[in-house]
């Protein structure tokens, strides 16, 4: 397999890359193998959007470095915030490169060590990063294995690999390590084209299960997070907030603060901030500093945001259009017109944003909670006018993301400190700031029109959906006359969110899927039929076939048109790649509009799954997070002031909610591996909608359906 | 002066007596497995265990502890030998971030000494007010009852 480019074209496309400056990389690395590689491969380029392409071309920008120990060094910008990359990678690279779990060190999210990276989002570790790990990995797998050969002075087909000894088929004294030939030597291999992989039938450590690479450290309290370093001078911050997003400092009063024994008060602009050796001292100043803001107001709350977002003016834009809706409308005998609502939703982590600033030399150095180091150290670059590689971004345990852990302006907030003050800076977002900067999740409205013929076929679907995004908007059924118009921000309107909105596990999926789910179980209903008949009537995509009879057999269904008062209900769709069903079983109040989760059933075709138990956790996490959005999470506000400020009131999934929870993963070990972090969420809110319509004949059009609005949909039935 | 035991030693220190309890243990003694997650007593992340009680650490002035026992995450385990809460977590895979993991042990540490066999019910009961981000509480509920099991007998 040969798969070396020349040294002078991949060092040019390493000195494109401000990640990774080559020479200092190997001061740092010293000797041993290294294969460098290209963590994207063009096909994937193409299918990025634009942006950010310069930062996206293809560059030997990734490498794993056999050590003279033995040790496997696999570098990555990937992070770990508990979705499991520290387990899978570790098991990718090991099956490819022939060693044990143990002998190969990750090194994930150092803007310094590890290549440039896009960030951990959109279940693309696996997806993408994953095949390319593994590709280098069996790259080094062959370039030892010809070393061995010429050490061993045997040909290389009688050789055989295990646990980093490569040995003689034939004589089994004659061996050799990985560190015996990697020591005092210094072999750069740059990989441009994939090797081949290893089969699924020869697995021996990928596809199998594997739990917690780092569950040790956590449960010991060693796992260090962002909050946890703490350099010598260290000063804690708390910053002046406004009392509405987007304000405006117009002045500030900090002399009562300055009064107080010990406080710094610094001021740049904008930024007003305290700062005191202890958090308690910061936390006393801060309320003494008095702030005058000018509001920029806007005339929305949480109760008229949906005619509000309806009423923007956005433009709607024709993502997917098949037939002729008038046709499809002739051909219907029932006609459904609905529409779907979702609130504002936070992230709520149980880390904080929080971020560690301090200078050695001319540099700043961070140790952040981010879900993307490598945009990070660009944003604080570009905030303290330095060049890029005056930043380091270290990203050490992220204590949860679910995506709001892109956006990172406490990264900057400590950055711009830590230049003010000259001492290193650590900035813990309070609860109330974690909430008040969030991206959240947006609200959106979903509008679908469907008519449905005499022999329950869907004969035309006419979906609208605002400010959600357009992820999980495909129709997946078996529509002949179809149109899916999506209605996003733009500059040509006024702004329509009051806050910050970012990307929230499986983004406008969620929202999707809720519409699109409840409106398929609205027509089953109304033709009569079982609702998993009606699916299997409307479809014709194999995996979304395949998962639905997967998860009624695991569910145990048996026919019954709705409602039939069990309280079952099914929502289905895909996400990154995977397709997913859940089925769910409900028990509503109807004196308090409690609905209380009793059992879940799902399975999911992921492709190639690396290891099923991760998998199953994610499923579980999605499962149970997903109560939250379907059931009571919503951020209140009016106008640019947010209400919700605290776990008090914004509630989260419980001990006391938890459900019954049966999982599948379909075997599907010889296809692409596809995302498995984010799909099985966005089937909560159908499913429980569906549940409750099933429990009860009451029809829940948004979410979350807290008890108030069940008891509101229940007077209706 | 501010005397108390930390993870079985004592220990004395020249403190603020108004200073939070989960700052003192972070910042002056390095025990940083005691998370802050809310500071409002709401998640549960910065449980400690005084007396034998699990506690909220972000709502206690340190001079609450004078003359008592304080047990963190970090004092868990003897002689390199998890306890058998810790390994329940590990054996059960019962987390995933890790962050509100040293206040759920905690917690439960708490939970145990007052109920040694409590039911599945007792466990949900008992963990109720500890929150979790991720979604790992039927594992940590397994986990805490196959603890439970482990130490019967055992102290």
């Amino acid at each position: 397999m040969k798969a070396a480019k020349s040294d002078r074209t991949a060092n040019t496309a390493l000195k494109a890359n401000p990640g990774l400056k080559r020479r200092s990389f190997f001061k740092l690395m010293g000797g041993g193998v290294i294969v460098f590689f290209s963590t994207w491969d063009p096909l994937e380029i193409m299918a990025i959007s634009a942006g950010k392409k310069e930062d996206q071309k293809p560059d030997f920008n990734a490498f794993i470095r056999i050590d003279e120990n033995g040790m496997v060094n696999a570098f990555t910008g990937k992070i770990e915030m508990g979705q499991g990359p520290v387990t899978s990678l570790v098991q990718e690279v090991a099956e490819e490169l022939d060693v044990r779990f143990d002998q190969v060190k990750l090194v994930m999210g150092d803007t310094d060590l590890c290549p440039w990276d896009d960030g951990t989002w959109g279940s693309t570790s696996t997806r993408f990063f994953g095949q390319v790990f593994r590709a280098a990995a069996a790259e080094a797998r062959e370039i030892l294995l010809k070393l061995g050969s010429e050490a061993l002075k045997v040909p290389v087909d009688r050789l055989e690999i295990k646990d980093g000894v490569i040995t003689d088929k034939t004589d089994k004294n004659k061996k050799v390590t990985y560190g015996q030939l990697a020591k005092g030597k210094k072999i750069e291999k740059y990989l441009d084209k994939k090797p081949e992989l290893k089969k699924p039938a020869d697995f021996k450590i990928m596809g199998k299960s594997h739990y917690r690479h780092d569950a040790r450290l956590k449960v010991t309290g060693q796992a260090k997070y962002s909050g946890d370093f703490h350099p010598e001078g260290m000063l804690y911050a708390r910053i002046l907030r406004p009392p509405a997003y987007g304000a405006r400092l117009v002045s500030a009063n900090t002399s009562e603060a300055e009064k107080l024994p010990g406080i710094r008060v610094v001021r740049d602009g904008d930024l007003v901030a305290v700062l005191h050796e202890f958090r308690d001292k910061v936390d006393e100043a801060i309320v003494k500093v008095k702030g005058e803001f000018s509001i920029d107001e806007m005339k929305v709350d949480d109760k008229t945001v949906f005619s509000f977002m309806l009423n923007s003016g956005a433009k709607g834009n024709t993502v997917d259009q098949a037939g002729d809706l008038a046709k499809g409308r002739s051909l219907a005998s029932k006609f459904f017109s609905n529409q779907y609502d979702g609130s504002y939703v936070a992230h709520a982590p149980m880390e904080t944003h929080t971020a560690l600033a301090y200078m050695e030399g001319d540099r700043v150095i961070l140790h952040a909670s981010t879900q993307t180091p490598y945009p990070a150290r660009d944003e604080v670059a570009a905030a303290l006018k330095i060049p890029p590689e005056k930043v380091r971004v270290i990203v050490p345990f992220v204590g949860g993301g679910f995506g709001g852990k892109s956006a990172n302006e406490q990264m900057v907030e400590a950055a711009r400190l830590t230049k003010l003050a000259g001492k290193p800076i650590m900035l813990i977002w309070t609860r109330k700031e974690e909430f008040f900067y969030d991206h959240l999740r947006p609200a959106a409205v979903v509008k679908i029109d469907s008519g449905i013929d005499e022999n329950g076929r869907i004969t035309m679907w006419d979906y609208h959906v605002y400010f959600a995004g357009d992820r999980g908007a495909d129709t997946y059924y078996n529509v002949p006359n179809r149109r899916t118009t999506a209605y996003d921000e733009d500059a040509s309107i006024p702004r329509v969110h009051p806050f910050a909105t970012g990307p929230w596990r499986a983004p406008g999926n969620s929202n999707n899927t809720f519409s699109r789910e409840s409106q398929i179980e609205i027509m089953a209903a109304a033709a009569g039929m079982d609702p998993v008949d009606f699916r299997l009537k409307n479809l014709t995509d194999e995996k979304l076939i395949a998962v639905l009879k997967a998860t009624a057999g695991l569910f145990g269904w048996t026919p019954a048109k709705g409602p039939s008062g069990r309280g079952y209900g099914i929502a289905m769709g895909t996400d990154a790649g995977t397709a997913v069903a859940v089925i769910a079983e409900v028990k509503v109040s109807k004196e308090t509009g409690h609905v209380q989760v009793v059992r879940v059933a799902s399975a999911q075709d992921m492709g190639l799954c690396v290891n099923p138990q991760g998998t199953i956790i994610q499923m579980e996490g999605c499962i149970i997070m997903g109560l939250g959005y379907a059931l009571s999470e919503e951020v209140m506000f009016r106008g640019r002031k947010m209400n919700t400020q605290s776990l008090y009131s914004y509630e989260l999934p419980r001990f006391s909610w938890i459900p019954k929870i049966d999982t599948l993963i379909l075997d599907r070990q010889n296809e692409p591996p596809q995302g498995g972090g984010e799909p099985a969420i966005i089937c909560m809110g159908g499913a429980i909608a569906n549940a409750i319509f099933d429990a009860t004949g009451a029809r829940l059009y948004q979410m979350p359906m807290t008890p108030e609005r069940v008891l509101k949909a229940l007077q209706k039935t | 002066m501010i005397q108390f035991e930390l993870n079985g030693k004592k220990v004395e220190k020249l403190l603020d007596p108004d200073l939070i309890l989960i700052w003192v243990l972070r910042d002056q003694f390095g025990l940083t497995g005691t998370k802050f997650g809310c500071g409002e007593g709401v998640c549960g992340a910065c449980t400690v265990i005084i007396d034998d009680e699990p506690v909220r650490s972000c709502q206690l002035p340190v001079s609450e502890v004078a003359g008592k026992k304080v047990l963190t995450v970090e004092g868990l385990e003897q002689n390199e030998i998890l306890h058998p809460l810790q390994k329940a977590f590990i054996d059960h895979d019962a987390l995933q971030c890790g962050f509100c993991t040293p206040g759920m042990i905690m917690n439960a540490y708490g939970l145990l000494i007052k109920n040694p066999a409590p039911s599945a019910k007792e466990i949900q009961q008992g963990m109720e007010n500890n929150l979790c981000r991720c979604g790992a509480h039927g594992r940590i509920m397994t986990a805490v009852e196959s603890a439970s099991k482990d130490m019967k007998g055992g102290k």
